[in-house]
C-alpha cells in the first residue's frame, strides 16, 4: 500500500464521530463602524504601526518625484510599474538572482487591507516574485479606492488560485527574535513605503 | 438551611481557624450546620497527580460522609472543583452523583445561594490584596478571567468583600497569574513553584498589601511560606475569617 | 529504555540564571499582554474563536475528503504532491526530491514539522548543507539547540548570549550586543546563502482544500526569499493543517498573529498556488501520528492547533522554566499535550510540569481544552505504570492515609509533633523540597476536628 493509501485509510478509520458541520462564516465584520474615510485612515495608521510609511501623491509624475526624493542615492531602482521607469525594468529580468543588487523595488498593488495595514502583491504585480523580497527597500503604489476594511473583505475580493504567488505585505521585514527588540529589515525589505495614488492605468 | 460542613484536609491539619470561621459564619447567616467528624479528604491530591486508584478510597469515603445532606459547603475552590467535575475514580452511584451536585464552595454559597449583602459584625481596616485561585477564576467561574477580554468584569469575592467595612482594595500588575501552589506540583516542580510564589508575593508587596486574602487556603499556605522566608511585612487571611469578623 | 526528560531539573537550572529567567518571564508576559490588547480591538473575538474551533472540528471530522480535495486541486495547479506516513518517510521523500535535483545547499524557513521529523540532521548526514533562514531558528541552529518557543525560537537567550554566539560563528564583534547590529550581521550572512541555495523549504500554516494552495506566515519574509529565489520549493505540511475554503482561511489569518504577538497579521502572509514562473513546487503531506491522535476521543482536539504560541506566552510554568525545559520540539502547554503522544516513556514527566492553572485553555484561539488534556495525560502516564517524580512522593501512601479516618488522624498527630520538635537544620534539608525556598507552615494548637469535638459535639 502506498503512503497515500495508508494515510487516507487511517484517517477514514479514525475520524471522530459525530461529524461536525461546517459553520457559516459571515461575509462582513465591521471595522471602526466602517466609513469610507475611516478605511483609508485606518490603513495608514496600521501600516505605520507595522513599521511602514505612506504618502499621498497626486499622480504618476508625483510618484516618480517622491521616489527620487526618498531614495536620492539609490543606483539600482527596479520597477514593475510601467509609469515608473526606474533604472531597470522588471520585464528585462530573467532570473531572480539578477535582482540581488536592487536597492529600491517599485510595484503596484491592487488591493489594500485596512485592519492589517497590508498590501496585496501577486506574481502578476511583481513579475518576478523575488522583487518583493530581495529589494533593500520597497515602494508600493496603491489606489486608495482599492482599500478594503478587513481580511474577510480582502479574501472575498481576490482570486486566490489565479496566481502562483500572492502576498499580503504589512510593513517591512521585521523580527523580535533577540530579546523581543523589534528590528525592521530582518531578511526582506528594510522599509516599505506606500504611495497612495489613483490608478488610471 | 441544613448544611454539611466540608473541612479540607489541610485546613483541618494546619488552619483550623478557617474551619472555625466558616462554621461560625454560616451559623451567623442562619444555617444549621453539621460537621461529619470522620471526614478526611476529597481525593484531590491523588487525583490531580493522575493517581485514580489512589484517589478512590478518599473519594468513596467523602461520598459516604456527605450523602445524606441537602447541601455541602466547603471553603476551598480547588476541592469543590474536584468534587463537582472530577470525582470519577469511583462508581457514579446515585449517592455519588448527588454529592457531586450538592457540594458548594463557600463564596458561591454566600454570593449565589444565600445572596449575602451585608456582614454587619465585620470590619477589616486594612489594605487587602485579593488573590483568587485559578480554580475559582477558571474552573468555578467566580471571577472574570483576564484572558476573556470581552467578558464584562465580575468578581464574586470582590462583591462580598465590599460589604466588609474598612477594606481597602489594592490593584496588582498580574491579577490572575497562578501563585504556583498547584498541589503536589509545589514539591515536584519546586523551583518553578517557588519562583511563581515569589513573583506573586512581590506583586502584592510592591503595591502595598498588608494582607493577602483569598478563598483558597492552599494558595495562601504556599504564599505564606514565601512571605515568611522573605520576612516581608504581610499576612495572609482566608475570606471566611474576614467575613466572620472574629479573632484572626 | 528511553531516558525520560526531566523538565523540573531543567527548569531549575534555567531559574538559577536570574537575569535570563527574569528577562524571559517579562518578554513572554509582554506577548500575552499584546495579545490582550489586540483582542480588545476585535469585538467579535469570541465569535471568531467559536468559528475557528468549529471550522477545525468540521475539517478534522471530514479530513479524508479535504485531503483528497486538496491533492486534486494542488495537482491541477502543477504542484507535485507527496505523502509520508512518519518522520523517517518524510525525510526520505524530501531527500529523494533534493537528490534528484542535485541539490547541494538548502535554505529553509521555520517549520515545526520539519523540526519534529529531525529533517536537518538527516539531510546534513547525507551531504546537504542546510541553513535556517529565520533569525531565531538560525541562532538555535548555531547553538545546537531546538527552538524554545514556536514563534520566537531564541527568546530564552539574552543579547549577550547572541553576541557571544555570533562572534564565534559569524565573526562579529563580541562586545557589541546591540540587537540591530546582530540582526544586520545575520542579514548579511544569510543573504549570500539565499542566493546560492539550490532549493528552499518551508512549512505551511494552512493548506486550503478549495484551492489546492497553502499559506506561510512569517515576519521576516524569509519563506518568500526561499520560495522566490531558488528554482525548487518544497513545503512540509502536517495533514491537520487543512482548512476547507478561502472564506475559512480569513478567520485564522485574523487570529494567528493577534494570538501570537498581538499584531493583526504577520508582516508576510504568503500564498502558494502551484510553481512560480521558472520554478518547481513540491508538497509533502505528513501524518506522523496525526491520524492516530484523530482516533483518540480525549486528545483529538489537539489537532486544531494553529501553532500560535499563545498558550506558552500565558503559561506561568513556561515563562519561569523556559522552553528548553520540555526537551522536545514542542514546548509549553501545547508541547505537554503533544509530546507524550510521540513518546510516552520519554515525555512522561511533562504533564506534571504544570500547575493546572487553566490559562492556556482560555487564550487558545481554537478552543483546545489544553488544561483538561494535561490532566488526562497524567492519568494516562500513571495508568501505564510509568514511574514519575510524583509517584515517588508517595501517592499510594497518601491515598491510603486519606481514605481512612483513623490513619488520617494518626498522621496528623505525627506530622504535628514532627513539625513542632524537629530542629530547623533537620527540617530544612535537601529531602524537603518545600523548605528550600519557603518556610514550613506553623502547627496549630489543635486540628479543626479536635476543636469541634471539644467545643461543639453534643454527646
Amino acid at each position: 500500500m502506498s503512503a497515500r493509501e495508508d494515510i487516507l485509510t487511517a484517517v477514514r478509520r479514525n475520524v471522530p464521530r459525530p461529524a461536525i458541520p461546517l459553520p457559516d462564516v459571515p461575509s462582513l465584520f465591521p471595522l471602526n463602524q466602517g466609513k469610507r474615510e475611516g478605511v483609508l485612515s485606518s490603513f495608514r495608521k496600521q501600516l505605520e504601526v507595522m513599521g511602514g510609511k505612506s504618502f499621498e501623491v497626486a499622480d504618476a509624475t508625483a510618484a516618480r518625484v517622491k521616489i527620487t526624493e526618498l531614495f536620492a542615492a539609490a543606483k539600482v531602482v527596479c520597477s514593475a510599474v510601467p509609469e515608473v521607469p526606474g533604472t531597470r525594468r522588471i520585464k528585462d529580468v530573467r532570473n531572480p538572482h539578477d535582482l540581488h543588487d536592487v536597492e529600491v523595488g517599485v510595484i503596484r498593488s491592487h488591493l489594500g487591507v485596512a485592519e492589517a495595514g497590508a498590501v496585496w502583491l501577486t506574481q502578476e504585480d511583481l513579475v518576478v516574485n523575488a522583487l518583493g523580497v530581495l529589494s533593500q527597500h520597497l515602494v508600493v503604489l496603491l489606489d486608495p479606492a482599492v482599500i478594503v476594511a478587513t481580511m474577510h473583505d480582502a479574501y472575498q475580493r481576490i482570486s486566490l488560485a489565479a496566481s502562483p504567488y500572492g502576498l499580503f505585505m504589512a510593513g517591512p521585514s521585521a523580527t523580535g527574535d533577540i530579546e523581543g527588540v523589534i528590528i525592521h529589515g530582518a531578511q526582506g525589505a528594510r522599509s516599505l513605503t506606500v504611495l497612495l495614488v489613483a490608478n488610471h492605468a | 438551611m441544613n448544611v454539611g460542613l466540608f473541612v479540607p484536609c489541610y485546613i483541618d491539619a494546619f488552619f483550623p481557624e478557617v474551619g472555625i470561621a466558616t462554621l461560625e459564619l454560616l451559623e451567623k447567616l442562619g444555617c444549621s450546620v453539621a460537621y461529619p467528624v470522620d471526614q478526611t479528604c476529597c481525593g484531590q491530591p491523588m487525583a490531580n497527580s493522575g493517581c485514580q486508584d489512589d484517589a478512590a478510597g478518599a473519594e468513596a469515603h467523602f461520598v459516604d460522609c456527605f450523602k445524606d445532606f441537602d447541601t455541602v459547603v466547603g471553603p476551598s475552590a480547588s476541592c469543590v472543583n474536584h468534587v463537582r467535575y472530577n470525582l470519577d475514580a469511583i462508581d457514579q452511584t446515585p449517592a455519588t452523583r448527588k454529592v457531586r451536585t450538592i457540594t458548594r464552595e463557600l463564596i458561591e454559597f454566600l454570593h449565589d445561594d444565600l445572596k449575602v449583602t451585608a456582614f454587619p459584625w465585620a470590619t477589616f481596616q486594612h489594605k487587602v490584596g485579593l488573590h483568587n485561585s485559578c480554580s475559582a477564576v477558571r474552573k468555578l467561574g467566580h471571577v472574570r478571567p483576564s484572558e476573556l477580554v470581552y467578558q464584562p468584569h465580575f468578581s464574586k469575592t470582590e462583591d462580598l468583600l465590599k460589604h466588609v467595612q474598612g477594606v481597602e482594595f489594592i490593584e496588582i500588575d498580574r491579577p490572575d497569574d497562578c501563585c504556583g501552589f498547584g498541589g503536589s506540583f509545589c514539591v515536584t516542580d519546586e523551583a518553578v513553584s517557588a519562583k511563581m510564589g515569589y513573583d506573586r508575593v512581590q506583586d502584592f508587596h510592591r503595591h502595598g498589601a498588608e494582607y493577602i486574602a483569598s478563598a483558597d487556603m492552599s494558595c495562601l499556605l504556599h504564599l505564606k511560606g514565601v512571605i515568611d522566608r522573605l520576612k516581608l511585612p504581610m499576612k495572609v487571611i482566608h475570606l471566611a475569617q474576614i467575613f466572620n469578623g472574629g479573632p484572626l | 529504555m528511553t531516558r525520560a526528560v526531566d523538565p523540573e531539573g531543567r527548569a531549575e537550572r534555567f531559574i538559577a540564571l536570574e537575569e535570563h529567567e527574569a528577562t524571559h518571564d517579562r518578554l513572554v508576559w509582554d506577548m500575552r499582554q499584546h495579545r490582550d490588547q489586540a483582542v480588545a480591538a476585535v469585538p467579535e473575538w469570541e465569535e471568531l474563536r467559536e468559528l475557528a474551533s468549529q471550522i477545525k472540528e468540521h475539517t478534522l471530522t471530514h479530513l479524508d475528503q479535504y485531503l483528497e480535495q486538496f491533492e486534486q486541486n494542488a495537482t491541477k495547479l502543477g504542484t507535485q504532491v507527496h505523502w509520508a506516513r512518519d518522520a523517517e518517510e518524510h525525510n526520505a521523500v524530501v531527500y529523494d526530491v533534493l537528490h534528484g535535483h542535485g541539490v547541494k545547499s538548502l535554505i529553509k524557513s521555520k517549520s515545526m514539522l520539519q523540526e519534529e521529523c529531525g529533517l536537518t540532521p538527516y539531510l546534513q548526514r547525507r551531504g546537504i548543507e542546510v541553513t535556517e533562514s529565520d533569525l531565531g531558528e538560525r541562532i538555535q541552529q548555531l547553538s545546537n539547540e531546538p527552538p524554545s518557543h514556536i514563534v520566537v525560537p531564541a527568546i530564552h537567550k539574552l543579547r549577550s548570549d547572541v553576541a557571544e554566539l555570533f562572534a564565534k560563528e559569524l565573526g562579529t564583534d563580541p562586545k557589541n550586543s546591540d540587537p540591530h547590529y546582530l540582526t544586520e550581521s545575520m542579514r548579511n550572512n544569510a543573504r549570500p546563502r539565499f542566493l546560492k541555495a539550490d532549493a528552499g523549504m518551508t512549512g505551511a500554516n494552512f493548506a486550503v482544500a478549495e484551492t489546492g494552495g497553502f499559506v506561510v506566515c512569517t515576519n521576516e519574509g524569509n519563506a518568500d526569499i526561499g520560495a522566490s529565489v531558488p528554482p525548487l520549493h518544497i513545503a512540509s505540511i502536517g495533514i491537520e493543517k487543512l482548512v476547507p475554503r478561502v472564506r475559512d482561511l480569513a478567520v485564522f489569518i485574523r487570529m494567528l498573529s493577534r494570538s501570537a504577538l498581538g499584531a493583526p497579521i504577520t508582516q508576510y502572509t504568503s500564498h502558494f498556488h502551484g510553481p512560480r514562473r521558472g520554478g518547481e513546487l513540491h508538497v509533502v503531506l505528513v501524518d506522523n501520528k496525526r491520524s492516530e491522535r484523530l482516533g483518540s476521543p480525549d486528545f483529538w482536539h489537539v489537532l486544531k492547533c494553529i501553532r500560535c504560541g499563545a498558550c506558552m506566552n500565558t503559561c506561568p510554568v513556561y515563562r519561569r522554566g523556559g522552553g528548553l525545559s520540555y526537551g522536545a520540539t514542542y514546548s509549553g502547554p501545547i508541547g505537554v499535550i503533544l509530546d507524550p503522544g510521540f513518546d510516552l516513556r520519554k515525555y512522561r514527566e511533562l504533564p506534571f510540569h504544570s500547575s493546572l492553572c487553566g490559562s492556556c485553555t482560555e487564550v487558545c484561539p481554537v478552543k483546545i481544552d489544553i488544561s483538561e488534556q494535561i490532566y488526562t495525560w497524567r492519568r494516562v502516564v500513571i495508568g501505564n505504570g510509568l514511574l514519575t517524580i510524583t509517584k515517588r512522593v508517595g501517592m499510594t501512601a497518601l491515598g491510603t492515609t486519606l481514605a481512612h479516618p483513623t490513619l488520617f488522624h494518626a498522621a496528623e498527630s505525627v506530622g504535628e509533633t514532627t513539625l513542632k520538635i524537629l530542629p530547623r537544620a533537620v527540617l530544612y534539608n535537601p529531602l524537603n523540597p518545600w523548605g528550600k525556598h519557603r518556610e514550613m507552615p506553623t502547627v496549630p494548637r489543635q486540628t479543626f476536628r479536635h476543636w469541634y469535638l471539644e467545643n461543639r459535639r453534643k454527646l
